[in-house]
């Protein structure tokens, strides 16, 4: 098969895994926005998520037939409880690995590893928890999705579409909230001056923690519609952490819409750097990606900053 | 800095007492039953519903009546331990006595221990302790982070398998599937790895070290990353993931004189033990030197270092590559005690040196040795459950505590557990809203 | 009746003690300016009463509620308009968002509001699409007090808001001021801008190192042979 026969395959699952990207990589940015700080521990958010929607999923699933309508509910569901399992991770993130270390004014250092200790703590843990062998979703829960869209010669299964629908509708909600609401004034007057801010009335510890929160909710939706596609396991987060992270640094990072770009031209890259290369450097695709950015244009695509309209 | 005042507790015991509870909670599901994954919620009911924690709930109450005592959040103990281990070492470095009397305990001591033991204490303590003292130049000394460390690391291994063979039962074995056509003595190789791993620094350096702390810290992650992504995908060349096998152990032979290093871990122990021992003098006067002064004050302040006509980059890049080549070093005589293959060379070992830097306390020599002794010492001591108590900690749970030791430091007692003194003047300072106390740039976390 | 109490307030950075002990007072409908060179703690004064710096010691009282210990956001809320040093305007927002901040705990008469700012600074309602960090310093000055005046405060805090502007600015700032006071705002003004600052307020303090060194009617200060000599420039 040659790279043009290929290329809408590529494109399509680019995109989808792109679209992934993107809702994690927001929660990269946007914590960088309000504390300019990497949060390390992101992608295990991100893993807690997934196992939240994917337990939830399970424990819901009533025995027998499923139809479509169903189905539609158990996504939803595990959707909820993907984003409230990470948004409840990230809240306790920033109380334990963050709020300690800004009540004293720690150095920048102190936050990085003390969020490299936290992601280590809580993928390990989750391991112990939940089993060390990676999980999937109940296989009966999209039987009836035999039909495949085919979108110029791609195919697209509508699990695919639902991955996808999903992915953009947070987007959009998300682009909404940093623009157009109390709080999103709030993340965005803190990202570009906190000390001013908080001479407006803005509760900047509030907002940062809303921030996390927001960051959480996404990832931990974004970590459910990963392992629909693929499974769920303790040592998840990790990879597609990075790639997230790249998405951001690639966008610009502490940028909303920054973040969608690079989620989505991340994506497709990697999807079509993996048809030249092989599937084994996807991830190198990724790194690579990563390094070059950072060298020849740290500042990302669309620039940093947490802008105007988000 | 802002000041967004933090001080403001709505009730500081309640805080407390509150927090002393979780933790206790915490611990009792860390170190509770597991779960799996069809039953997930099992590992923290039957950790809770479960009569032990009550004894945790005890130890929170415990915790909360000692720090509310004490006046202080910090964990008692450990400056008790820290004024003793001071007095024992002499943290100013006119002590001796202190000096050869751990020296001593280091010779000594293992002599007593089971061949299992010091087979761990030469490769989990040893070569940790020398990895940490390298990746301590980096952290410690230049305030960089670099999660890449590891793969130095893998260079100084793969180097010495490309330089070495051995003969097994009588045929000639090359441990990786191409070889150099002129073949060494393994302590030959260790220049080579040194220079090779120093070079790699250099090279990954170079370009990325201008970049901010927090960007560089994932650019080394990701090289880190890449070499192993390599080393388990090049099979030509590296042997994949069936790794490298037939590396010989060390020998030496001079005129008539002749020894190898055999199955027994203790000369391999006390080989590195002097080699740490020189290191540790070698990284001691770096510090005191210009270069470790130009570093202090890259940390301290990197626009006012640069302004004095400090050359900032090459300093850090000098730094990065000492630590780089330390770590190729371990390599090189890790390679020549144990078989390895890319699995060896994980982001969680990386992670590892790094925790023992932090536990023996950033900056600090002495530190980063104790902490891969205390560590690694007790990581060992709990693979067996603990008389009485019954406490062990299964292999596949170790980082979970190494994750939460990581945490616990950086909440409670960021300066490690024997702080430099240095370091721990620019981290109160830099609490303090001046200077930085490492390289990340002086940018400023808000609130 | 007093509006704003300072008493006895210290603030150390690290072993460093910027206010040694500084006391001040703002009654109800005045301006009352506070003078002194580079690194007095004039900055330092604002910071603490608005809650950006914690103090060390001392009391501070709007309206005899105190505002020691509490965060910036509660003493905004609690009626003190801060406008700061090198005016800090919300670089990439745009005029009317940044005056949508000022007002952020409240929006009830956000276009009410709005329409006030734009009728003080009509350069402003020319510009109220632009992002803030392409005004010019004048026009950022403007959108930093009309930005403070949206939150409808009881006490106005100014830091320099003459600092890199030019004379015929500092004049229409300062005009603007003199209205917003009359409109009922008390006004506490930090400024290196002595004369102008004296002319205009009712009494006026001078912080040395730390220190309050001098404190009276603003006609007397302005013709106080030290004042004239070190913050006036004669003699």
């Amino acid at each position: 098969m040659s790279f043009v026969d290929q290329f809408w395959q590529l494109t399509v699952t680019g995109l989808l895994v792109g679209a992934i990207y993107a809702v994690i990589a927001l929660g990269y940015t946007l914590v960088y926005g309000v504390l300019q700080l990497i949060n390390f521990a992101h992608s295990e958010v991100f893993m807690l998520g997934a196992f939240g929607g994917l337990f939830a999923v399970r424990a819901l699933l009533p025995s027998g037939n499923i139809n479509a309508l169903l189905s539609v509910l158990l996504v939803l569901a595990g959707l909820a409880f993907g984003a409230a399992s990470g948004g409840l991770a990230a809240f306790a993130l920033e109380r334990t690995a963050y709020r300690p270390l800004r009540r004293r004014g720690a150095p920048r250092l102190a936050y990085l590893i003390s969020a490299i200790g936290a992601s280590l703590f809580a993928s390990n843990l989750a391991g112990k928890e939940f089993g060390r062998d990676s999980v999937n979703l109940p296989k009966d829960l999209f039987t009836y999705n035999t039909e495949v869209f085919s979108v110029f010669g791609a195919r697209v299964s509508s699990q695919d579409l639902v991955v996808f629908l999903v992915a953009l509708a947070m987007l959009l909600i998300l682009d909404r909230v940093v623009s157009g609401t109390q709080l999103g004034r709030g993340i965005r007057a803190v990202a570009q001056d906190a000390d001013t801010a908080s001479l407006m009335g803005v509760n900047v510890e509030r907002v940062i923690v809303r921030t996390f929160v927001i960051g959480g909710l996404l990832a931990g939706a974004g970590g459910f519609l990963y392992a629909m596609k693929f499974n769920a396991s303790f040592t998840m987060g990790f990879i597609p952490g990075v790639k997230a992270f790249t998405a951001a640094v690639l966008g610009g990072i502490g940028n909303v819409r920054g973040a969608v770009l690079g989620g989505l031209v991340l994506g497709l890259v990697e999807n079509y750097g993996q048809f030249f290369l092989g599937a084994d450097y996807t991830d190198v695709v990724a790194f690579m990606v990563l390094v070059l950015i950072l060298l020849v244009r740290p500042s990302g695509l669309l620039g940093e900053r947490l802008g105007r309209a988000a | 800095m802002t000041t967004a005042v933090s001080a403001r507790l709505s009730s500081p015991l309640a805080r407390r007492l509150g927090g002393c509870l979780f933790l206790a909670l915490v611990t009792a599901v860390v170190t509770g039953p597991d779960g799996s994954n069809v039953h997930p919620l099992d590992g923290v009911k039957n950790s809770l519903l479960n009569t032990r924690v009550f004894g945790f709930l005890v130890f929170g109450l415990l915790l909360f009546a000692v720090t509310s005592l004490s006046g202080r959040t910090k964990p008692i103990g450990l400056t008790q331990v820290r004024t003793r281990l001071s007095q024992a070492v002499g943290q100013r470095g006119t002590r001796p006595t202190g000096y050869l009397l751990l020296l001593a305990i280091a010779v000594l001591v293992p002599l007593q221990l089971s061949p299992a033991a010091q087979g761990s204490l030469f490769l989990d303590v040893g070569i940790y302790a020398l990895l940490a003292l390298g990746l301590n130049v980096v952290v410690g000394y230049a305030g960089l982070l670099d999660l890449g460390y590891i793969a130095f690391y893998a260079i100084g291994a793969y180097t010495t398998a490309y330089f070495t063979s051995s003969v097994i039962n009588g045929k000639v074995v090359y441990p990786l599937p191409v070889h150099s056509p002129l073949l060494l003595n393994p302590f030959f190789v260790f220049p080579i790895a040194v220079l090779i791993a120093s070079v790699a620094g250099i090279i990954l350096g170079g370009p990325t070290l201008r970049l901010r702390g927090d960007y560089l810290a994932i650019v080394t992650l990701g090289f880190g990353e890449i070499v192993q992504i390599l080393a388990r995908n090049s099979d030509p060349l590296t042997n994949g993931s069936r790794g490298a096998f037939g590396v010989p152990p060390l020998s030496l032979h001079i005129g008539g004189f002749s020894y190898t290093w055999g199955q027994d871990a203790l000369p391999y122990y006390y080989l590195l033990l002097g080699i740490v021992v020189v290191v540790m003098i070698a990284f001691s006067r770096l510090e005191r030197s210009r270069i470790g002064r130009a570093l202090a004050a890259i940390r301290e302040d990197e626009v006012a270092a640069e302004a004095s006509g400090v050359q900032t980059l090459r300093y850090k890049l000098l730094a990065f590559a000492i630590g780089a080549s330390t770590s190729g070093f371990a390599g090189v005589l890790y390679a020549t005690r144990q078989f390895f293959n890319p699995e060896t060379f994980s982001l969680q070992a990386s992670i590892l040196v790094l925790t023992i830097v932090i536990f023996g306390g950033m900056g600090n020599i002495f530190g980063a040795v104790l902490g891969a002794v205390v560590l690694q010492g007790l990581a060992y001591i709990l693979r067996d459950p603990i008389p009485l108590i019954g406490f062990k900690v299964p292999d596949a749970d170790r980082f979970v505590y190494f994750g939460a030791v990581i945490m616990i430091m950086m909440v409670f007692r960021p300066q490690g557990l024997v702080p430099s003194r240095r370091r721990k003047r620019e981290i109160t300072m830099s609490e303090q809203g001046m200077g930085s106390a490492d390289s990340l740039g002086s940018g400023e976390v808000s609130a | 009746m007093t509006l704003l109490v300072v008493d006895d307030v210290v603030v150390r950075y690290g072993a460093v003690e910027a206010l040694k002990g500084i006391s001040l007072s703002v009654e109800q409908g005045e301006v009352v300016t506070l003078l002194g060179s580079n690194g007095a703690g004039k900055t330092t004064t604002l910071r603490t009463i608005s809650g950006l710096h914690a103090p060390a010691r001392g009391t501070i009282l709007l309206d005899g509620e105190p505002l020691t210990g509490k965060p910036p956001h509660e003493v905004a809320a609690m009626g003190v308009g801060h406008v700061p040093e090198g005016r800090r305007v919300f670089p990439r927002m745009s005029v009317n968002e940044n005056l949508e901040m000022g007002a952020y705990r409240d929006r009830s008469h956000l276009k009410e509001d709005t329409d006030r700012v734009f009728q003080l600074f009509p350069r402003l309602a020319e510009r109220r699409e632009q992002q803030g960090g392409t005004l010019s310093g004048g026009e950022q000055q403007m959108l930093a007090i009309g930005r403070a005046l949206m939150s409808r405060p009881r006490v106005l805090l100014l830091d320099e808001p003459s600092m890199g502007l030019a004379p015929l600015i500092v004049q229409t700032i300062f005009e603007i001021i003199k209205q917003v006071n009359d409109e009922g705002v008390t006004v506490l003004l930090v400024e290196q801008n002595a004369a102008q600052a004296l002319r205009l307020a009712d009494r006026g303090y001078v912080l040395e190192t730390g220190t309050m060194a001098m404190d009276g009617a603003a006609k007397d200060l302005l013709v106080d042979d030290r004042v004239r000599q070190v913050y006036l420039g004669e003699g």
